[in-house]
């Protein structure tokens, strides 16, 4: 057996084709320039690539997840050894829920509405490990959140 | 107390563990003990919702406080259990996270994971079980086989793409870890090959790299399975994505066998010929090498064959690899010295063509392999056709054009010709022809003396004397061949790269004995030597007494003579080496096949290496013909052989003989050379503290505090209260010691059950029925398990069902997208189909910052509105702000006479609010009017600004006015009055702001800002009209625009920021506000709303 590593979501990036960051939740310990750095890499790894390519790219030791909505870019860093379909669907599921969230959700909505993206994702991804997977549930819970305020 | 307030209030604080996950991550302080005592207790919180949460960051406590992992763990344990599948499936993330780390302390808990393989329905649980088992298996192997079948018959029947790949992965993953073990696992494999080969050739390009990633896994236990899709490969090599590519190029690798070499490398250097970009065609290069060069060059046949592919490889142009190829060169001609002939003729042609020396050196490296095609020709000259040829191509002036070492080589090799070639003509009596090779290395040489490069100037200024030297000798008839090849007499041999460590230290020497002994002052001096060298040589060497007999010593000589003998990295000491070379039984015992004749040894011109694939195959053909006959008289002799490759004409790789072979066999490490796997170890690794015995029984220190309730407490000790309190404090402890004894017997009674538990369950054979009561007792459990329980299904279950439908069903989802790309995703589905999510491939609208639009022209709009009209006068009016003046608006009033009477004297007045006044020139009372500075002939317009002055802009208002003026035409003059309302909207007080999308990103971020919306039904108005109406009306600046979708900003005149996120659905527009003040805000969508609604 080879080394173990852990295994979950390193961070989860959403930018737009021009490299904006639309939203950048870390599950790792980074410096600011760490961040930036990596934000940079990641667009560059990610915009170049067709859509005939895979949805997958490795990168330093780990490997992106990416898909694209529109102009957005959805991107999930993990590691090499985990499953790359179900990260894949779990990018799916979670703009499903954004889509279902904003009422046809637009990539202006997630910077008008940072907070409530960030709440969506927390209700679906926690400490970097999916956390839920029904839409019904995570829906359910946003509403609830949402008349609280 | 966090913990208690959420029992006492419970379901009342949803947020609570995302307030301990924020201590989490920002703690580096201690983290007060009540936080991990919260998410403790609130992982059996009533509300599942809370129990999840509290779950899942449990993973992040363990890391930071590993020692909180031993006690929780059983609680942790039962969330396995627990009713609501969120829960169940929040503690099988945690606890395949802690396992992935640290597999070994959780291979109790396999039973229950298989149980929910089992049972769960839930696919994305399933993943990660899936994937843990894979982690377990490598530590036991008889869970490995039980494995097989579920995950078999999951690969069978699942329809999730994501799934079905775990479950392959995981197969292999079994399969490897008992490659020896299983004697029919070959079903399992040839299932999974059978479901990659699938994936590979579906059109989805992500299962392509998928199923190509997996296949390289079994490539590497299973070869013989994968070997039989290489067309598939090969296929894949055509694709158009690089990294799939790249994956199957990293599958050949592990394809080629002896027989198949060549026709892949054929295929891969079409390849190199097609390739566009030089990275993947650099790739592809290092790829081939990398393919034939592979341990030890074992799956060649035909050297002749590789050094033409090689030649063929040095005509692309640009390549960074020129190196690799001449390092590959010079390997094969030094090792195979049958080659060598061959090599050499082909490296003279290399020499003797111009296009390498001709295509400029900084650039390209392909100019690398004229070094390797030199010091080849000039190494093995005896074999060359036609030296002097040769030695005329190294001599031309273009070659200082080359990088200096490769000059340098050149120069090094070119005397090593002329030695080669004085020998020649000095053997044939030509003298003339010896003096005039010397005279042309005396012409050529003083253009390297002249080389910037130091190397090159050495040389060649010491072999320009050296040549000098031997004219003068030869102009006296002095015959000095003999003496010029004595300089490069014996050969060179190949030395490993580990040679050196292989050598053993002779015996008799003790790398630690000192040479002289130290000073003996202090002893810590003694002690440092001692550290530096620990070092592997030390343990060769036994401690032996320094003084030995003659004898002894003389005997010890003859042995190591003897060990060096046999040892070919031994530099040898003898004079003649090449005779020893064939004497020495070490060396010998390699046989060098001689050349196959068939070949011609002179290819004119550059070599194809498609004829050696032609060649290759008559030998073969041959060679099976000798082993048929062989065979066929064997046959008659034995009749009946068990032989397993019946079949006459598939040969298996063992039958096919190299026509060369390589010398030197592959280097061995040393004997006490570590594995290196133990380095992988970080011992910084957070992980490692996490590596934790779960099964020892928890100490008393450890326990945490269980929540009782008070009354069941005293209920348990009656007697105490009755009990003195002197007596009780003594009693008390000498209980618990007691209790704490129990315990702890009874723990390891289940502990000891425990590990028979998993042995049993593990096994494949029913152990034979014992009669210890314990066991049979394991025995029915294990019954139950096995039979696989049905779970309660919570109501939360068909929710749960409906999102793993989703997961089945999107891979064949988006299959279907792919193939035919049309817009309407999910037509089937009808729930589905509200969501409609943007298609990743549609190309998407850049969005648009700061721009004026310019898409389509717009319709004309005035920002004046009519203020009041008679049949004289015509009043419209516009306010304007300045950001400068932060409580005064300017209204613009535009008077247009309308009659033919002349209209002057005029003068407005307005009566003031407390909010709202009109400035007036200084000295005029309040009542005062303000004169309009000009008086209007009839059917002329002018335009009259008013400063008014603003206390607060939150609300719109009405100023009532009135402007009376004296109206003179021919009949004679009258006082006219006209009265009208101002109106100052929330809108008048913005001013249109240009923003940038960063600023207003941080602007929303700054939470400063309260929110409201509307939605407008109804409109009909194209985007980008309404938002030109938006920006021109309300004073809005776009900030970005996607598609239908924008975000605006204006500002106010006393500084408050506006956000606007405009969106436009069918047939609708939802705008969403953001604004410093709540009430500005409500009141400019109210404002808006209206000019919408017009839209």
């Amino acid at each position: 057996m080879g080394k173990l590593r852990r295994r979950r979501i390193r961070f989860i990036l959403i930018q737009n084709r021009a490299g904006k960051t639309r939203l950048a939740k870390w599950y790792m310990q980074f410096d600011d320039d760490e961040k930036q750095k990596l934000i940079e890499e990641v667009h560059a790894v990610v915009t170049v690539r067709d859509a005939k390519h895979t949805n997958f790219v490795e990168f330093r030791n780990f490997k992106i997840i990416y898909r694209r909505y529109a102009g957005l870019y959805f991107c999930i860093c993990v590691d090499v050894n985990d499953n790359n379909l179900a990260y894949l669907e779990a990018i799916h599921n979670f703009v499903e829920v954004l889509n279902e969230y904003f009422h046809n959700v637009c990539e202006l909505d997630l910077v008008f509405n940072f907070y409530k993206v960030y709440t969506v994702v927390d209700e679906m991804f926690l400490a970097g490990e999916i956390r839920e997977t029904s839409q019904t549930k995570v829906l359910k819970q946003l509403l609830m959140l949402q008349s609280l305020e | 107390m966090l913990g208690c307030r959420a029992a006492s209030c419970p379901g009342d604080r949803p947020r609570q563990p995302e307030e301990l996950m924020a201590r989490a991550d920002s703690g580096s302080g201690p983290w007060p003990p009540e936080g991990r005592l919260g998410s403790w207790t609130q992982m059996s919180h009533t509300k599942p919702y809370i129990r999840k949460k509290a779950v899942l960051i449990m993973y992040k406590v363990f890391l930071k406080y590993p020692e909180s992992l031993r006690p929780a763990f059983p609680r942790l344990k039962e969330k396995l259990e627990d009713p609501d599948p969120g829960v169940q499936s929040a503690a099988v993330n945690v606890i395949c996270e802690l396992a992935r780390r640290n597999p070994k302390n959780y291979l109790s808990l396999a039973p229950l994971f298989f149980k929910l393989m089992t049972s769960s329905t839930n696919n994305w649980v399933l993943i990660k079980i899936i994937k843990l088992f894979g982690a377990l298996t490598p530590l036991e192997p008889r869970l490995g086989k039980k494995l097989i079948e579920p995950l078999t018959n999951l690969i069978h029947s699942t329809s999730a793409m994501s799934l079905l790949y775990e479950c392959v992965n995981t197969v292999i993953a079994v399969l490897i870890s008992l490659s020896s073990g299983m004697p029919n696992h070959s079903a399992s494999i040839q299932l999974c090959v059978q479901k990659l080969r699938i994936l590979i050739e579906d059109s989805d390009q992500n299962l392509k790299y998928l199923g190509l990633l997996a296949m390289s896994k079994i490539l590497r236990t299973h070869p013989k399975s994968v070997q039989a899709h290489k067309d598939l490969v090969l296929q894949c090599l055509d694709d158009k994505d690089e990294s799939i590519r790249l994956r199957a190029l990293d599958l050949l690798y592990g394809m080629v066998s002896k027989k198949n070499l060549m026709e892949i490398v054929k295929k891969l250097m079409t390849h190199v010929d097609k390739a566009e970009g030089t990275t993947y065609r650099d790739e592809l290069l290092t790829k081939i090498i990398d393919i034939c060069s592979q341990s030890n060059y074992q799956h060649i046949t035909n050297f002749e064959w590789y050094i033409s592919i090689l030649v063929e490889l040095t005509r692309l142009e640009g390549t960074r690899h020129g190196h690799l190829i001449a390092a590959q060169m010079l390997d094969v001609a030094i090792r195979v010295k049958a080659i060598r002939r061959f090599a050499v003729a082909q490296m003279s042609a290399l020499l003797d063509s111009a296009h390498l020396v001709a295509s400029s050196p900084q650039r390209s490296g392909i100019c690398e392999v004229l070094y390797a095609a030199a010091w080849i020709c000039g190494e093995f000259s005896e074999h060359l056709q036609e030296p002097q040829q040769t030695l005329e191509a190294m001599l031309r002036p273009k070659v200082t054009t080359l990088p200096g070492h490769i000059q340098a080589v050149y120069v090094q090799n070119v005397v090593k010709l002329y030695a080669a070639i004085l020998q020649q003509k000095e053997q044939a009596a030509d003298t003339s022809a010896a003096q005039e090779v010397t005279q042309l290395l005396v012409e050529r040489l003083p253009q390297f003396v002249q080389s910037a490069d130091l190397e090159v100037q050495e040389r060649a200024s010491c072999i320009l004397q050296l040549v000098k030297h031997v004219q003068k000798l030869q102009a006296k008839d002095v015959p000095v061949a003999e003496e010029v090849s004595a300089l490069f007499a014996g050969e060179l041999n190949p030395v490993a790269p580990k040679a050196q460590k292989k050598v053993p230290v002779p015996e008799g020497l003790d790398l630690d004995a000192w040479i002289n002994e130290p000073l003996s002052d202090s002893e810590s001096e003694d002690e440092k030597p001692k550290a530096m060298f620990q070092d592997e040589e030390q343990r060769h060497t036994k401690p032996r007494a320094p003084e030995a007999d003659e004898q002894e010593l003389a005997r010890r000589r003859e042995a190591r003579r003897q060990e060096q003998a046999n040892n070919p990295f031994y530099i040898k000491s003898s004079p003649s080496p090449q005779k020893r070379y064939q004497d020495a039984p070490g060396v010998e015992h390699i046989p060098v096949v001689q050349i196959d004749l068939s070949v011609p040894l002179k290819v004119p011109g550059m070599p194809l290496s498609d004829q050696y694939v032609k060649l290759e195959e008559e030998r073969r053909h041959r060679q099976r013909l000798e082993k048929d006959k062989r065979k066929k008289k064997k046959r008659e002799r034995e009749r009946r052989g068990t032989r397993r490759h019946s079949s006459l004409h598939t040969e298996s790789d063992e039958d096919i003989a190299p026509a060369q072979r390589v010398d030197i066999v592959t280097e061995e490490m040393p004997e006490n050379a570590l594995p290196s796997d133990e380095d992988d170890k970080d011992p910084n690794d957070p992980y490692r503290a996490l590596d934790i015995d779960l099964d020892k029984p928890l100490a008393d220190s450890e326990k945490l505090p269980v929540q009782k309730h008070r009354n069941a407490e005293t209920s348990k000790s009656p007697e105490k209260e009755d009990v003195p309190l002197v007596e009780k404090k003594s009693k008390k402890p000498k209980k618990k010691e007691k209790k704490h004894k129990e315990k702890e017997r009874e723990k390891k009674k289940k502990e000891v059950e425990k590990g028979e538990d998993l042995d049993f369950w593990l096994s494949t054979t029913p152990p034979a029925a014992t009669p210890a009561l314990e066991e049979l007792e394991v025995n029915t459990t294990v019954t139950v398990l096995k039979e696989g329980q049905e779970e309660p299904r919570g109501e939360e279950q068909d929710a749960e069902e409906d999102r793993e439908q989703d997961l089945e069903k999107k891979p064949s989802k988006h299959k279907k997208k792919k193939h035919k790309k049309d817009k309407e995703e999910r037509p089937k589905d009808k729930r589905k189909s509200k969501k409609k999510v943007p298609p990743a491939d549609e190309e998407a609208a850049e969005p648009v910052e700061n721009g004026t639009l310019e898409e389509e022209p717009l319709p004309p709009m005035s920002s004046y509105i009519l203020l009041a009209e008679n049949s004289y006068i015509k009043m419209t009016y516009d306010v304007q702000g300045s950001l400068q003046k932060d409580s005064q608006v300017t209204v613009s009033v535009v008077l247009e006479n309308q009659s033919d009477s002349f209209l002057k004297s005029m003068e407005l007045n307005v009566l003031d609010s407390l909010n709202a006044r009109l400035a007036r020139p200084e000295g005029s009372s309040v009542h005062d009017g303000v004169p309009v500075p000009f008086q209007l002939p009839p059917g002329i317009s002018n335009e009259a600004q008013f400063v008014f002055t603003i206390q607060s802009i939150v609300m719109a208002q009405k100023l009532k006015g009135t402007l009376s003026f004296i109206a003179k035409n021919d009949e004679g003059s009258t006082h006219e009055k006209l009265d009208f309302k101002l109106h100052f909207t929330c809108t008048s007080y913005l001013v249109t702001t240009p923003c940038y999308s960063d600023a207003f990103a941080k602007l929303l971020e700054s939470g400063d800002l309260s929110m409201s919306s509307i939605k407008v039904d109804g409109i009909s108005m194209s985007f980008h009209n309404l938002l030109a109406k938006i920006c021109f009306h309300h004073r809005f600046s776009v900030v970005e625009r996607v598609d239908s979708c924008a975000s605006m900003y204006s500002r106010s005149i006393q500084g408050h920021h506006v956000c606007l996120l405009v969106k436009k659905g069918e047939k609708s527009v939802s705008v969403d506000g953001k604004c410093s003040d709540p009430t500005l805000l409500s009141n400019l969508l109210e404002e808006m709303k209206e000019t919408l609604a017009t839209c």
